[in-house]
Formats: C-alpha cells, sequence, structure tokens
C-alpha cells in the first residue's frame, strides 16, 4: 500500500507545479488584456490624473513581477483581494457562486455517472441489438447539440407546454433542499443529456475490447452467464479509462457551464467569470481561473488514484 | 495411462461425427475443419497434434459445443453423453460448460482474471450450479491445490493471479477446471508457454489428477514428447484433416503416413558439431566479466564466453535468465554497467551510439517473433534494402540487384517477393526476410533470438538448415539464445547455460550433454521431455516428485 500513498503524493506535487506554472498564465493573460484597467473602471470621461492615481492606488505602477508574487502570495492565504467594481472581497464573492455550481455539478453527476454506467454496461451486453442503436444514436444526439439549445428545447416541453418545472433557476440561501432541486432540475438534465454520451461509450468500449480476452473466453467455457461476464469479470478490468472520462466529464460540469447557467439564469461561477471579463475586474477573473484549473488537476489527479486503486497489481504487490 | 485393456468396455463419452467447422474471412465463409471423427470413452485421454492452423484448438473448443468469434459448425455431429451439442441451446451448453466439461488454456497467466483472486475464479461455476456451497467449494480448491502439489495449498488461493508464477497457475487452473468434477477436460497446450523444468511439474500434475478422477482428457499440443506422456491415444491433424488416429505405442513406434513420420524425423535433424580453432586465434567476439542491470535491479553478473568465426554458440536458459540481456549488451541497446566486449580484439564502446557504422553493421540480430520484427506497412524490397543502403550505400540497379541476391539466398523467388507485404507472408517467409535484412549488411556475426520457438516443427527445421548453410558460406558466427535443448542439440558447437544472470557452466556442445554435469544443467536437461511414453514416469522415479520443477530449483 506504501507504493499507492507514495504516488498520490508524487501527483499531488505535480498538481501543485501545474498549478503554479497555470497561474503565472492566468497572471500574464490578464497583463495582456487589451485596455487599461483604470480607464475601463473610471470609464471614458475620467482625467489623466484621476487615472494616474487609480493606478496608483491599485498598484499598477508597479512591475508585474512584483504584483504577481504579491498576488500568489495573498491568494495562497485564500485572500484574492478585492473586486475593483464592488469593491467586495473577492473569497467571499466568489464562494458563494462556486458553491452554486458545485452544488448543479453534483446534482447532475449523480444523476448522470450511473446512468451512463448503466447505459454502457446494457450496451455492451446487447450490443448490436436495436437497443444498443437506439441508445447509441440517442446519447449521440445530445452531445451534438449546443447545451443552450438542450436547454430551450427542455424549458418548451417540460416547463412552457406542460409546467412540469419552472424554467428560471434562481435560487438563494434561504430555500430548502428540495425546492433547490426542483428549480435546478431543468439545468441538471440539460448537462446530464450533455455529458453522458461520452461516458456511456467510453464504458461500452472499454468493456468491448476486453471481451476477446483470454480470460472472458475462460469464463464463458466455465459457463458463466452472459450478464455476469460482463459485470463481473469484464467491468472490474475496464474501470481505469471510464474513471478517465469521469473525471474530464465531471471537470466539464464544473468548468463548462456557462451557456447553461444563462439559459436558466442560474447564479453561478461560469456568469461570475464572464461578468468580469467583460468589466475588467482582474481579481475576480484570476480567482475564477485559478479555481478552474485546480478543479481540472484535481478531479484528474483523482481519476489517477481510482485507475491506481482498481488495478489490482498495484493494489496488491506481489 | 491406467489399465488401457479395458478401454473397450468403457462407456462411450464423447462421440463427434463429420464435423465441419467454417470460418468467416474476407468476406465469405471458408471451411477449416473439413469432417473430424472422434471417439472419447470416460477416463480416456485423447492426444490432438499438429501444426499451427491444423484446427486442434478449434476442434477442442467445439467438443465444447463453442466457437470463437468468426467461426461455426457447418456440419456433423457433437455427441455428448446423449446430447447434441451442435443443436443444443446456449442455455444447456452453459450448464454443461464448467459442471461436466472443463477447459484450461494454454496461458493461465492471460486466462486468470487478473481482477479477482484464484480462489474465488475457482469457486465461481461450482456456486453457480449451485453444486457446492462456497466454503465447501474453497475446502475442495484447497484439497485440490494439494493434491496437484501446490505449494501453501490453504493460502496460495488467496492470492491474485499476478502474485503466482506461471507453473502454479497453469496447476490452479487444472484445478479450476477440476472443482465440479467434469467428465472432460479439453487441454490446450497446456505447458507450451512454461519452461521446461517447470513444464515438467505440470505435466507429472496434470497426469496424476486426471488418473485420481477418471476423468477424460483431450489434450491438445505440437509437442509429440509432451503428448507421448499423457495420451492413451494419439490423433495427428493437418489443415483442419484428421492424418491419422492409433495407440500412443503404436503412433510413436511405426505410424503410417508420410506427414507424421515427417513430424517425428524432425528431431533427428543434427549438423556435424564444429571446435574452436587451435592456437590462439582472436574471436569475433569476446564477452569478457560483464554486468548489467536495469535501474536498480542487476540483471548480469559476470558474464563470460567467446564466440568463435563460422561457430554457434547456444545460450540456454529459462525466462529470465538473462540470456537476451547479454544480447542487448553486445549490440549495445544496454551498456553493461562492468566489463568490456572486445569485437575481433578491439574493445567495443558500450554503447551503440557511440559505435561506428562499420562496428555496427558487424553485429545483426535476428528476432523471434518476425510478426513484429518486420514493419507490416513496408514493402519486403525496402525492408532488405534499407541496411544494404544504409550500410553499403548501395543504391538503384545495384540495389536492386542485391536484393535479388538476398532473397535467393534465403530461397524466396525474388520476382514473388520483391513487391510484397510482410502481412502476405507465412510465419517461416517472414523469419527468412529476417534474416535476409540481417545478412543484408554483411555482417560477421549474427545473434539469433529464439528465432525458431514461434514456429512450427517442420518449419523450423527449415530455418535451422537455412541457417547453417548461411554460416557455411559466409563464415558466421552465431549466438543462438534458445530456451529449447532440443535445438541446441542439433545446432549448437559450444553451449553456455545461463540462471538468474550468471554463467552456471559452458563448453563444447559434447562435453555439455555428457555427465557429469553442474546441477542446474543436469536438471535442465532431465527435465526435457523424450518421445519414450515411459520418460516421465522414469523421471519421477528417478528424482522423486519433490526433486523436479520449482521445487528442486529452490533446492540449488
Amino acid at each position: 500500500m506504501n507504493d499507492v500513498v507514495k504516488i498520490i503524493f508524487k501527483r499531488l506535487g505535480l498538481g501543485l507545479v501545474t498549478l503554479l506554472v497555470i497561474s503565472v498564465i492566468i497572471f500574464s493573460a490578464v497583463e495582456m488584456l487589451p485596455g487599461d484597467i483604470a480607464q475601463a473602471v473610471l470609464g471614458q470621461g475620467a482625467t489623466k490624473e484621476n487615472v494616474a492615481a487609480m493606478r496608483e492606488q491599485l498598484g499598477l505602477d508597479r512591475p508585474a513581477v512584483v504584483r504577481y508574487f504579491e498576488w500568489l502570495g495573498n491568494a495562497v492565504t485564500g485572500d484574492f483581494g478585492h473586486s475593483l467594481v464592488s469593491q467586495k472581497q473577492v473569497s467571499s464573492a466568489i464562494s458563494e457562486r462556486f458553491a452554486n455550481t458545485l452544488f448543479l455539478a453534483l446534482y447532475a453527476a449523480v444523476i448522470a455517472v450511473p446512468v451512463a454506467i448503466l447505459l454502457g454496461v446494457l450496451t455492451a451486453l446487447w450490443r448490436n441489438t436495436p437497443f444498443d442503436r437506439v441508445a447509441n444514436v440517442a446519447t449521440l444526439t445530445s452531445i451534438s447539440s449546443p447545451e443552450f439549445f438542450l436547454g430551450y428545447i427542455l424549458i418548451l416541453f417540460l416547463s412552457v407546454k406542460t409546467g412540469y418545472f419552472p424554467s428560471l433557476a434562481k435560487i438563494n440561501a434561504e430555500m430548502g433542499f428540495f425546492e433547490k432541486l426542483e428549480r435546478m432540475f431543468l439545468p441538471a438534465l440539460t448537462m446530464v443529456l450533455v455529458v453522458v454520451a461520452h461516458m456511456m461509450r467510453m464504458t461500452r468500449s472499454a468493456i468491448i475490447n476486453l471481451l476477446a480476452s483470454p480470460y472472458i473466453e475462460m469464463a464463458r467455457l466455465k459457463g458463466v452467464p452472459g450478464w455476469r461476464i460482463i459485470t463481473h469479470h469484464a467491468l472490474p478490468n475496464a474501470w481505469a479509462p471510464i474513471i478517465n472520462v469521469i473525471a474530464l466529464n465531471l471537470a466539464y460540469l464544473v468548468t463548462g457551464v456557462v451557456l447553461v447557467e444563462v439559459v436558466f439564469v442560474f447564479p453561478g461561477i461560469g456568469q461570475m467569470l464572464v461578468d468580469s471579463v467583460t468589466k475588467r475586474d482582474f481579481p475576480v477573473v484570476q480567482a475564477c481561473c485559478l479555481i478552474f484549473a485546480a478543479t481540472f488537476i484535481l478531479l484528474n489527479l483523482a481519476a489517477d488514484v481510482g485507475a491506481i486503486l482498481t488495478n489490482p497489481r498495484l493494489r496488491h504487490p506481489k | 495411462m491406467s489399465d488401457t485393456e479395458n478401454s473397450d468396455k468403457r462407456e462411450l463419452l464423447l462421440e463427434i461425427q463429420d464435423l465441419r467447422i467454417e470460418g468467416y474471412a474476407d468476406d465469405k465463409w471458408v471451411e477449416i475443419v473439413h469432417g473430424v471423427n472422434l471417439e472419447l470413452h470416460r477416463g480416456e485421454i485423447l492426444g490432438l497434434i499438429g501444426e499451427s492452423g491444423a484446427g486442434k484448438s478449434t476442434i477442442g473448443l467445439a467438443a465444447m459445443g463453442y466457437t470463437r468469434d468468426g467461426c461455426r459448425i457447418s456440419g456433423g455431429s457433437i455427441d455428448f453423453e446423449g446430447m447434441d451439442l451442435t443443436t443444443a441451446n446456449q442455455d444447456e451448453l452453459a450448464s454443461l460448460r464448467g459442471a461436466k466439461i472443463a477447459y484450461v488454456a494454454q496461458s493461465a497467466a492471460a486466462s486468470f482474471n487478473p481482477a479477482h483472486r484464484l480462489i474465488d475464479q475457482h469457486t465461481e461455476a461450482p456456486v453457480q450450479y449451485r453444486i457446492k456451497k462456497r466454503l465447501e467449494s474453497q475446502e475442495d480448491a484447497m484439497e485440490l491445490y494439494h493434491r496437484l502439489r501446490l505449494p501453501n495449498p490453504k493460502e496460495i488461493g488467496f492470492r491474485y493471479p499476478h502474485q503466482v508464477s506461471g507453473g502454479q497457475l497453469q496447476r490452479a487452473m487444472t484445478a479450476m477446471a477440476m472443482a465440479c468434477r467434469p467428465d472432460l477436460i479439453i487441454f490446450d497446450e497446456p505447458t507450451t508457454a512454461l519452461d521446461v523444468t517447470t513444464q515438467i511439474e505440470v505435466l507429472a500434475a496434470i497426469r496424476d489428477i486426471v488418473d485420481q478422477f477418471n476423468t477424460a482428457a483431450i489434450y491438445i499440443t505440437h509437442d509429440l514428447a509432451v503428448v507421448a506422456q499423457m495420451a492413451d491415444k494419439i490423433k495427428v491433424m493437418l489443415r483442419g484433416e484428421e492424418v491419422e488416429e492409433a495407440e500412443t505405442i503404436k503412433m510413436l513406434e511405426d505410424p503410417e503416413e508420410d506427414y507424421t513420420k515427417s513430424l517425428w524425423s524432425v528431431r533427428s535433424y543434427k549438423r556435424r558439431q564444429k571446435y574452436r580453432p587451435q592456437g590462439d586465434a582472436v574471436p569475433v567476439v569476446s564477452v569478457q566479466n560483464i554486468d548489467a542491470a536495469y535501474g536498480d535491479v542487476k540483471v548480469l553478473e559476470n558474464v563470460s564466453f567467446d564466440i568463435h568465426a563460422g561457430m554457434t554458440v547456444a545460450v540456454v536458459g529459462e525466462s529470465g535468465s538473462g540470456k537476451s540481456t547479454a544480447a542487448r549488451c553486445i549490440t549495445g541497446l544496454l551498456p553493461p554497467t562492468a566489463g568490456r566486449i572486445l569485437f575481433n580484439g578491439e574493445a567495443l564502446p558500450s554503447s551503440y551510439k557511440a559505435r561506428s557504422r562499420d562496428q555496427l553493421r558487424q553485429a545483426q540480430m535476428i528476432y523471434q517473433m518476425a510478426d513484429t520484427a518486420l514493419n507490416p506497412k513496408v514493402r519486403i524490397s525496402e525492408i532488405i534494402g534499407r541496411p544494404a543502403h544504409f550500410y553499403r550505400g548501395l543504391r538503384g540497379a545495384k540495389l536492386k540487384k542485391r536484393v535479388d541476391e538476398l532473397l535467393d539466398l534465403i530461397e524466396l523467388e525474388p520476382r514473388d517477393f520483391y513487391n510484397r507485404y510482410p502481412t502476405e507472408l507465412s510465419g517461416g517467409q517472414k523469419q527468412r526476410i529476417g534474416i535476409a535484412r540481417a545478412l543484408a549488411a554483411n555482417p560477421s556475426f549474427i545473434i539469433c533470438d529464439e528465432v525458431t520457438s514461434a514456429l512450427d516443427q517442420l518449419v523450423a527445421e527449415g530455418i535451422l538448415k537455412l541457417l547453417d548453410r548461411l554460416q557455411k558460406e559466409f563464415n558466421l558466427a552465431y549466438m543462438f539464445i534458445t530456451h529449447d535443448l532440443a535445438t541446441v542439440r542439433s545446432i549448437a558447437d559450444e553451449v553456455v547455460v545461463m540462471k538468474e544472470g550468471r554463467i552456471v557452466e559452458q563448453g563444447p556442445k559434447d562435453e555439455m550433454f555428457t555427465p557429469p554435469h553442474h546441477p542446474y544443467t543436469d536438471l535442465l536437461l532431465s527435465s526435457v521431455p523424450e518421445m519414450d511414453p515411459e520418460w516421465l514416469t522414469t523421471v519421477l522415479e528417478e528424482r522423486g516428485v519433490d526433486n523436479i520443477g520449482e521445487a528442486a530449483l529452490k533446492k540449488q
């Protein structure tokens, strides 16, 4: 087991290095945004003196390298500075939004992952049957449609025409858990439809790839029934690629949901990021980007660890 | 092997009549088994032998009512205890498999599911069929492990496949086949992937257990000496057709068909042994006291041997003994950590990167798997032509002439093969191309790494004869890496025996094959099956069951 712990720490270390590199990229990208931040904040009518004073107040007159390390030093302690627009603490402004986004992602994942794996197993078991084809075509259609289109279709059929679910996903802290779930159902469903296909197809093909293995033939020749061959003999050896695709899709659920948030007016972090970019509110932009990057790195790390833990050779060393 | 005289009184268990099987290739069904008949009585062992493509495995699997993907049974009947397996439905077949007919595959390492413990795979079928409760079946597994002489029978089942050695896995698989006490077991080349010293104990274990439970068996192999130990009767197959069938002793002593006779005679091929030149001739290759390591793991220790011009030095040993690593050191792929390698008396730089083109040209390699050693997307002319161009700068008409010459040398008609791709060739032809590629560089030394072990015996013999002819023609020095002592006997001049990265013994072949041997050499030699059907019994009597295989290796 020591080996596994060692590998995890090594990956964690690498993840931190990656995050550091990304922080440099984020910082320089924001630096390179066209236009002057002080000018953007003060508006067109500001005098030169005002702009200069603003720059000094924001510390923009100092070299970028100094500002980078200052920002990084504070970020490590959880302090991302103050928003230039609202003057609020960035961390507190973000945390509520980020919690909402995480909640929505979790909601979608709790539905999507089991459904995708189940569909993957079933399509592998009944491969090349009408069920398999229908499932493939349906999920491919849903993945090929843009999220906003899916979202509006769902609103049209499940909200406007039938009134089953609310079309706006505006939630706030006072709402009860189930009320939130109801309000967020349509955006969650939209995201489920977007991610299921990828995970299902990977599950299906990972299992089918293994069906030619000698140990699967051995299981057949032992008279093991078809469903058990898939669930007991193929699936345990297929986890590594499946887990990787799940991690990628979970990361997408957290970081790629701007359009869904816009369609359903959901108070998530994606909308906030877009707003901040247009307003040149660079402390918020940097914080959001860093959080997204950390999410990606952590989920990929989790996938690596998951793949290691499902590998019997690593779990039970000689 | 027990009382054969009662065989006609035994009850008929399996009767296959006019079995035809088709395989799907190039958009059409092609018949690959052409009307085979087979009868098996209770407790009887039938040896099914033939070269690759003879349809042995296909027939073995068909005896379980199973065909691989892309194959189908197109005619005939398979009658097992009154049930016709060709017409039975999938449920009926599934209830038969594992319970009444069991299968032991060639590679136990690949045929055990890596994700589950051995004993859980063992108990799967009995629990599935409600023949035994899980705990009861586990007890039984331990009992079977004990009978198959596996170490720690109470504990070994709780390990995962990768934690157990190949020979042990093969015995665990035999135990698994026994789990429901089937009437029939299909053994599909169960010892082909094992080292000789391991093979012998697996053979002994299999023979004992089928005898103890009076289980009938179909034993599929390409190794005549192995089948001679195991079978009551032998059926010889060729390209999906039966050549002949007879009792084991009759088949060995007095085969009727020419094809069978040719199979038997392969083992008698021998080339005259050569001796080192007198005086102080400089060897082509001289390996002096080399050590080598993969990372921190030391794999070679103080290895020294010489190879003289025109001679063949066979390096023998089991998997993991360091044979191929020694070759990698000589070619410079793995620079040794100590010692040096001389070429015609001159020290070679340890890494291939530091060697001159002429030094590289002198030493060439031929590989075990011609399939993977030839680029499938490149024409034969280019495969052979490239080294000729690279080392000797040939181009245009001269290059073409040289390639034609090389194809002539390896006895392939240049006109037919010049523009072909490797995938269009048979295994033996591919290996010939591998030889031509090595020759194209005009080397003085060639490393042959298990070049015949993936080939059928008749084809392998052709390759050995070709290598011998080329050696005489060009005065080549060969380093012949192999685990097959029969090959060593037929072609080597000198023998180097390796074990765990060290040289155990070396010398001229005739001395090496006459006692007294080093104990390890002795173990190796005595583990090679012979055509005598009593061989295994005799060896077991002489050495005792605890002095073969892994147990014997440990004692050394």
